[in-house]
């Protein structure tokens, strides 16, 4: 039943666009060696999504003073750890911040932010929800079911 | 799988992004690479200086403890391109200038598609481009320089042979595209090294002629002595 559960909720985050083929990529990169790589790299995505998230509000805050170039330096790295991670949707959204930035849009900036801030919450919540269904998964005796997207 | 004999490709890694930091280690260990990480170029070179003082000039050495001396060897460097401070450019730039490290195969990284970007990186020397994220299957681009370190370890040990066994030169079994004839004494390590560099020219992506002939590798089997 946790099974079926689980491919379905995983085909869903795929078609709904929450992730990418990225994601994909990481779960080859886990096995016995490195049993928790998946959830220890996007644990540090999420790390770093509080981090830059927060360096951003904090310059956007300086109204009339803001510091664009800390801003485009800041959702580039964030840009590139959702890449690196299969974070489909967040990394759409950074695009579009990126551009606010470029053009100095000031509050197409402080409304991409703030749904940059919402997405990566909404993913973390997923995310802990797939990795729940995985350990009840191993905790009844049962094995990850490979998912073909 | 018990082959303690055989030190393993080492790879140093330079990514200031803990998150791609974490992903390039695991890419590279899935890869059977040995990988250390750093954060900046600083670091690196740093890494690479230190690695280097511990190196032993001694010769008597390799034959002793040849295997502890290649551990620290630095087999190939990767860096992502955009990194604070030292870019990924500089790195390169400073590691083709010098003299200890320059034979060194280094690979960029970047998130971005620019062509200027990406020939300038060939052109200083780079080996490889990999565009982000980089994936399993872009690092088996890399394959034919791990093949030639394990090679030239093999060769190692038929030399460590040889000298316990006082026969002449060795004839190695393993005739390979590099043309190695054999492997040369430490020292020498570093000339085939470049020679292997110039002569794999498959993975390059750009169109430039290293002009170095083969015959340079013959020229220098004859002047490679037998005792070690």
């Amino acid at each position: 039943m946790e099974k079926r559960q689980f491919r379905d909720y995983t085909i869903s985050l795929y078609h709904q666009g929450f992730l990418d083929d990225q994601f994909t990529e990481l779960k080859k990169l886990q096995d016995e060696c490195s049993p928790d790589f998946v959830a220890e790299v996007v644990s540090l995505f999420f790390e770093d999504c509080e981090k830059l998230i927060s360096n951003m509000a904090r310059a956007l805050d300086q109204t009339g003073n803001v510091d664009y170039k800390l801003v485009g330096s800041s959702v580039h790295q964030l840009k590139g750890s959702s890449s690196s991670v299969g974070a489909k949707r967040v990394k759409g959204l950074c695009v579009t911040l990126k551009e606010c930035c470029d053009s100095q849009n000031y509050e197409g900036c402080v409304r991409c932010l703030q749904q940059v801030d919402i997405e990566y919450k909404s993913l973390k919540g997923k995310l802990q929800d797939l990795f729940n269904l995985e350990q009840q998964i191993v905790q009844a005796g049962g094995r990850i079911p490979q998912v073909d997207i | 799988m018990g082959m303690a004999a055989e030190s393993q490709f080492h790879v140093l890694a330079v990514d200031d992004s803990l998150c791609d930091r974490k992903l390039i280690e695991r890419l590279l260990q899935k890869s059977s690479c040995q990988v250390t990480t750093v954060e900046s170029g600083s670091k690196a070179l740093e890494f690479l200086g230190l690695r280097q003082g511990l190196q032993s000039n001694d010769p008597n050495e390799l034959s002793t403890s040849p295997h502890i001396h290649q551990e620290v060897e630095v087999n190939l460097i990767i860096t992502d391109y955009c990194m604070p401070g030292m870019t990924g450019y500089d790195l390169l730039k400073k590691v083709k200038e010098s003299s200890a490290f320059k034979n060194i195969p280094v690979v960029i990284m970047s998130s971005e598609n620019v062509p200027a970007r990406i020939s300038r990186c060939l052109e200083e020397g780079a080996e490889e481009f990999f565009l982000k994220p980089v994936r399993l299957a872009d690092l088996n681009k890399l394959k034919p320089h791990m093949m030639k370190t394990k090679l030239k370890n093999q060769k190692l040990e038929e030399i460590e042979e040889a000298s316990k066994d006082e026969t002449a030169l060795v004839e190695p079994e393993i005739k390979d595209s590099t043309k190695i004839e054999i492997l040369p004494l430490q020292q020498d390590l570093q000339l085939v090294q470049q020679e292997e560099q110039t002569l794999c020219t498959n993975n390059k992506r750009k169109s430039m002629e290293e002009g170095i002939s083969t015959d340079r590798a013959l020229t220098r089997f004859d002047g490679i002595t037998t005792t070690v």
